[in-house]
């Protein structure tokens, strides 16, 4: 028994919808293009947190290898996605993404 | 004794093939002696063959053409009386006629691909009458047509000489399409192409039976193509396009008269289909009126002996329809003899009058072309039935079977043989008889044919003279000689054939010669009073001549049934089916392609918002199917 | 080895000629390795009569666990029309020689990639190489076509790519939906694929795919409507790669494919999808006779001939097919000896409508010689190659049914019909203003020629030897039927 198995499967779940939830929302909701990613990321981290309990209560240490693994990717995406906006704001001067509608049709 | 009988059709091959490639190196004199000196030694190595031969036919094969399981077609010649006989008429009237075309061509500039062509042209008329089965004729058949074609249309500087040639070829294909179904029907009946096999099948069959009445109707479109009977009959006088020595071995003596021998040879097949030659005997006996009608009214020499040979064809299918496969051959060699000779003779006519051909501008020409006149005289007599001239007696031998066989079909052919006479004798007349009708003063200039030319005229009058005898009836004391010669070939044909003509009795056969003799003369009477010292210009006319004159329009019908329909089809397709049909499918399916990515690419607004909102309605609705679903 | 030779030299080449950059070098360089190709394929056929029945075949594990290698080999069917392509091919480059071209290397490298894919597509035995090789030939064939072709050649190249690409898909449908129905473990093997196990209704569709995919690349009536402009705008080479070549494909590819998997459907018909080549025949006569352009008479032509080609193959009975082989092989050789002929007339007079010639047999008699005898091979005079396959297709088609024999003879007429009308109004007549300078062949012009009418007269006159290859190749697929 570890730490993590202390508190109820039940609650893990009901968190990560949770925070999986505010996520979608603030993706959908928020204007701005940094808010997005963060949003973006919040969902990512809900369902790592979701894989690390499965993979305690099932005592199966391959989950938590991968989060190890998504954490690593998650951080290169956002270095390059973070890249692209500092690109967009130099050029447009914003990163508002209702104005950034120019790749269309 | 193989490789004699190889050599007889190789040796003109040979002779095109050397004239082909070096046509323009080749001197004229080499070619004035390789044109005709193949022919002459294929001539020889056919009389060797016939002194060597023993009434027995004999079949032997050079390699295998096309073969495959049951299907097999070697390259076979057959040797027997009947292709001895065809083999000897065309390298012996096809040298005398390459010998007159030393003298006839000798000033154009296409010597020597003229000659070229006629080698090439006695090749295949020699494969089509040695050959052991259908598919090896139908190489011959198919290309004696070629030869007739590039020779029609040999100066082709002339738009309208080509417009013939290519008719020709167009109107053989159609019998030709004909003749392949035909083989293909004896085929997939017998198992068989070769005349050996099928012949040996088809005598145990029942005659009148549907099989065997289409085999030989389809093989008859065939040799009514070839052999220029109604409806396929037009291109025979177009034909006259070419120069007059291709009209006197192609359209007269040889090419034309495939048909004839086709027929012949496949006498066991048509004598087992009562139909069959009862539409032949009525499609000659239409064929020979006709055309002898028109020959009546005809001005153009070559014109006149065109539907003149028309004519005389539709003599020897009317033999073939009542049986007499004999009086047919024997016709087809006299035919072969006189015609050429008349050919030739009105050849000599047009050199010497430097290419007129109207026979109203001219006359007068017996003194100033003596050798011409005297042989084209004995040509008009041979072919008008006089005896003891070769015509008499293949014509009577026509006639008497005929008789024989019914009074009606009789009664027709003597009127076309009154006719015969009188638009031959008409135009003996007109061209050498009276006073000279040319315009020109160059008239007195005119000068008699060289010996090169004249020499042939002479030998094939002799022929035409003499020939006769190679067949007297035995009434006469004869001994047919010709007909046993034949004998063994129609021998099971002759047997099996239920409409025999019967026998007729020898006195009742001299009444009908000496009647038939005295309306031909009678004619050449009428033809005297009708010509001679008169302007042929002011015929009376009504309105059956007017329709005789222009050929009965045939030509008028054909153009405006077939050909002006065809090309309006042509038109038609392309414009509407093809463009506005077909094509419109095809490109409207893309066009629908484009139209709709046109439609949902407005999807692609650019909004990121927009996009989110779809992806994640997306992973809401997968989720829903998957869970609840 | 030499399967794979045959396949491997020609890409070696293509991607050899890429890097060359003197125009005389890439010339010489391409007409050599398509010789040697040439000389291999003729290896090819001397061990192939000498172990007879034996196949040639090189085979090696690919995509192993799909079930897919890369298996090759030569039977009769391929033999014949490896041959066509190797002796075609060198023609078509010595054609090339006068004339200017643009960036040459690209261009023989993509008529060697071209190669690459029809060897590929005649020698495969296993049914997803075939389609990779199918597309192969086609990608060359587009750039060719769109890269140096004539007026209007964007929009036109890219409907014949469409369209033809559209049909292959339907192909690889048909082989991935074949291929899951092979006994287990699946695989793409031909004799796998012979074996699949159908549905009739199945059978049904998978015949459309594999027919609509053949019948737009043969073409075959109505699915023709991309090829007469595609022959007119693309260079001479490329309409002779097109039309002697890539015509082909589809014909092998009914033989090899369509008909052992699929022929109980045209059992069941009756006939019905004969009558779409049958009609085809006339259809596409009758519209040749009005044509104006030269080649797209002959491309209307060739719709005529090809059709009767498919008709033969669908009759489903060895003397039709081996006429089929034939004349896939006379066909070839014709439409490229005549494309070769139009092309000598455009660089003599700038053009190709019939009704602006005339006369040009006065000033180029040999021209007109060579004209006249590869045209009598096309309109199937006996003794020539156009002549045996036909009379053996029509044969086997009597033996089906007359009535279809008689409609497919009519092209006996038709074609001397549309031909000789053309060669009247182009070579004979009186010269004219356009005509009047006309120059006779040169010897280096007669080369190609001559060797096609040697080809001409020697499957008229001794047809036996591809006769065997055909019988061999033919008799398989008639075994499967029975």
């Amino acid at each position: 028994m570890n730490t993590l198995t202390t508190i109820p499967i039940n609650h893990y779940l009901i968190f990560c919808s949770m925070l999986f939830s505010i996520g979608v929302i603030g993706v959908l909701i928020k204007r701005n293009a940094l808010v997005i990613l963060m949003s973006v990321e919040l969902m990512i981290n809900s369902v790592n947190l979701l894989l690390a309990a499965f993979s305690a209560y099932s005592n199966d240490p391959a989950g938590q290898i991968f989060v190890f693994f998504i954490m690593v990717v998650a951080a290169a995406e956002v270095a390059i996605g973070l890249a692209i906006f500092v690109l967009i704001y130099k050029t447009t001067h914003s990163i508002d993404i209702d104005v950034l509608n120019k790749l269309k049709w | 004794m193989t490789i004699l009988i190889a050599l007889v059709p190789l040796l003109p091959l040979l002779g095109f093939i050397i004239l082909g490639l070096g046509y323009r190196g080749i001197p004229k004199r080499v070619a004035a002696i390789l044109g005709p000196g193949t022919i002459l030694i294929s001539f020889i190595l056919s009389l060797i063959v016939l002194f060597n031969f023993r009434l027995s036919p004999f079949a032997f094969r050079f390699f295998d053409w096309i073969s495959l399981g049951p299907v097999s077609i070697p390259f076979e010649f057959l040797i027997d009386s009947l292709s001895i006989l065809m083999m000897l008429i065309i390298t012996g009237v096809g040298f005398v006629i390459h010998v007159y075309s030393i003298g006839y061509m000798s000033h154009d500039k296409g010597f020597n691909r003229f000659f070229a062509y006629m080698n090439l042209f006695i090749f295949f008329m020699l494969i089509l009458v040695m050959s052991a089965n259908y598919a090896v004729m139908f190489i011959g058949w198919e290309g004696v047509g070629l030869c007739s074609y590039l020779l029609i249309g040999f100066w082709f500087k002339n738009q309208q000489f080509n417009n013939a040639a290519k008719k020709a070829f167009i109107m053989n294909r159609i019998g030709d399409l004909g003749f392949l179904l035909g083989m293909f029907l004896i085929f997939t009946t017998f198992k068989s192409f070769g005349y050996q096999v099928v012949f040996e099948q088809a005598k145990t069959m029942s005659a009148g039976s549907g099989t065997m009445v289409a085999i030989t109707m389809l093989l008859f479109i065939g040799a009514v193509g070839k052999s220029a009977q109604i409806p396929l009959y037009t291109w025979l006088p177009d034909a006259m396009a070419g120069p007059t020595p291709v009209s006197a071995l192609i359209h007269a003596a040889t090419m034309v008269t495939a048909g004839v021998y086709m027929v012949a040879r496949s006498g066991v097949l048509y004598v087992l289909a009562p139909v069959t030659m009862e539409v032949m005997g009525i499609t000659a006996l239409a064929t020979m009126l006709m055309t002898a009608a028109i020959a009546i009214f005809q001005n153009d020499i070559k014109k006149v002996l065109a539907y003149s040979t028309i004519s005389q064809l539709g003599y020897m299918f009317l033999a073939l329809s009542v049986g007499a496969f004999t009086g047919a051959m024997f016709h087809l060699m006299t035919h072969a003899f006189f015609k050429a000779l008349l050919f030739l003779g009105a050849g000599s006519v047009i050199h010497a009058l430097e290419g007129e051909q109207d026979i109203r501008k001219m006359g007068g020409l017996k003194n100033a072309l003596p050798k011409t006149y005297w042989t084209f005289l004995v040509g008009t007599l041979a072919i008008a039935g006089l005896p003891p001239l070769s015509g008499f007696f293949s014509k009577d031998e026509i006639l008497g079977n005929v008789f024989g066989s019914s009074l009606p079909l009789w009664v027709v052919a003597v009127g076309v043989s009154m006719m015969t006479a009188f638009y031959m004798f008409r135009l003996l007349f007109l061209t050498f008889a009276g006073k000279n009708r040319g315009s020109d003063p160059q008239s007195l200039k005119i000068h008699e044919s060289p010996s090169v030319m004249t020499i042939p005229l002479i030998i094939l009058a002799v022929l035409a003279f003499f020939g006769g005898f190679l067949n007297i009836p035995e009434i006469m004391g004869g001994s047919g000689m010709l007909k046993e010669f034949l004998a063994p070939v129609f021998a099971d044909a002759v047997r099996l054939n239920q409409l025999q003509p019967h026998h007729v009795a020898a006195r009742l056969e001299w009444s009908n010669m000496v009647v038939v003799l005295l309306l031909v003369l009678l004619m050449a009477y009428v033809a005297y009073r009708k010509t001679v010292n008169r302007d042929p210009g002011t015929a009376s006319r009504n309105v059956l001549i007017r329709l005789i004159e222009n050929k009965f329009y045939v030509d008028e019908v054909y153009d405006y049934l077939f050909v002006r329909p065809a090309l309006r089809i042509s038109d038609a397709l392309q414009k509407f089916i093809e463009e506005r049909f077909i094509d419109r499918i095809v490109n409207g399916t893309g066009t629908l392609v484009v139209r709709f990515s046109n439609g949902i690419r407005y999807l692609q607004s650019g909004h990121v918002g927009m996009y989110l909102f779809f992806m994640i309605i997306g992973i809401l609705l997968i989720l829903f199917i998957n869970i609840f679903l | 080895m030499l399967t794979f030779t045959l396949i491997f030299l020609p890409l070696l080449a293509a991607t050899g000629l890429f890097f060359v950059k003197e125009e005389k070098w890439a010339r010489n360089l391409a007409f050599a390795m398509a010789l040697v190709e040439f000389g291999i394929s003729i290896a090819a056929l001397v061990q192939y009569f000498l172990y007879c029945h034996c196949h040639l075949l090189f085979r090696l594990d690919w995509l192993a666990s799909y079930g897919i290698s890369l298996k090759f080999g030569i039977d009769g069917l391929s033999m014949l029309m490896v041959l066509l392509t190797t002796f075609l091919v060198p023609i078509i480059i010595y054609t090339t020689f006068g004339q200017k071209i643009n960036r040459p290397a690209s261009f023989y490298s993509l008529i060697f990639l071209m190669q690459a894919g029809l060897m590929g597509v005649f020698t495969a035995f296993d049914g997803m190489v075939f389609y990779i090789f199918w597309e192969l030939a086609l990608i060359p064939a587009y750039f060719i076509a769109a890269f140096w072709g004539g007026k209007d050649r964007i929009r036109i190249t890219f409907k014949f790519f469409a369209y033809t690409f559209s049909g292959s898909l339907l192909m690889l449908v048909a082989i991935i939906f074949l291929y899951f129905r092979t006994p287990l473990p699946h695989s793409f093997d031909h004799i796998w694929l012979y074996a699949s196990n159908l549905k009739p209704d199945e059978q049904i569709w998978v015949f459309l795919a594999f027919f609509i995919a053949f019948a737009i690349k043969v073409p075959i009536f109505p699915f023709h409507t991309w090829q007469p402009d595609t022959y007119v705008t693309a260079p001479y080479p490329g309409s002779m790669l097109l039309g002697g070549l890539m015509s082909k494909m589809g014909l092998f590819g009914m033989i090899r494919w369509m008909i052992p998997i699929t022929f109980s459907v045209l059992n069941t018909t009756n006939g019905l999808f004969i009558i779409l080549p049958v009609t085809g025949i006339v259809y596409a006569s009758l519209i040749a006779i009005r044509q104006d352009d030269l080649k797209r008479l002959i491309a209307y032509s060739s719709i005529a001939h090809l059709g009767l080609v498919a008709a033969g193959i669908m009759v489903l009975n060895a003397q039709a097919m081996q006429g089929a082989m034939i004349q896939m092989i006379s066909h070839g050789i014709n439409i490229v000896g005549l494309f070769i002929i139009i092309q000598y007339i455009e660089a003599r007079t700038k053009t190709t409508s019939i009704s602006e010639l005339g006369g040009i047999a006065i000033k180029a008699p040999r021209l007109a010689a060579f004209f006249m005898i590869i045209l009598l091979g096309s309109i199937a005079l006996p003794l020539t190659n156009g002549f045996v396959g036909e009379f053996l297709i029509l044969l086997g088609m009597f033996k089906y049914n007359m009535v279809f024999a008689a409609v497919a003879g009519l092209t006996i007429i038709f074609s001397a019909l549309y031909m000789l009308w053309m060669y009247q109004r182009v070579m004979l007549g009186n010269t004219n203003a356009v005509t009047e300078q006309v120059s006779d062949l040169s010897w280096k012009e007669m080369i190609p020629l001559i060797a096609i009418v040697i080809m001409v007269l020697w499957i008229g006159i001794f047809p036996g030897m591809f006769m065997k290859m055909a019988e061999n190749g033919v008799g398989q697929v008639i075994g499967i039927i029975r």
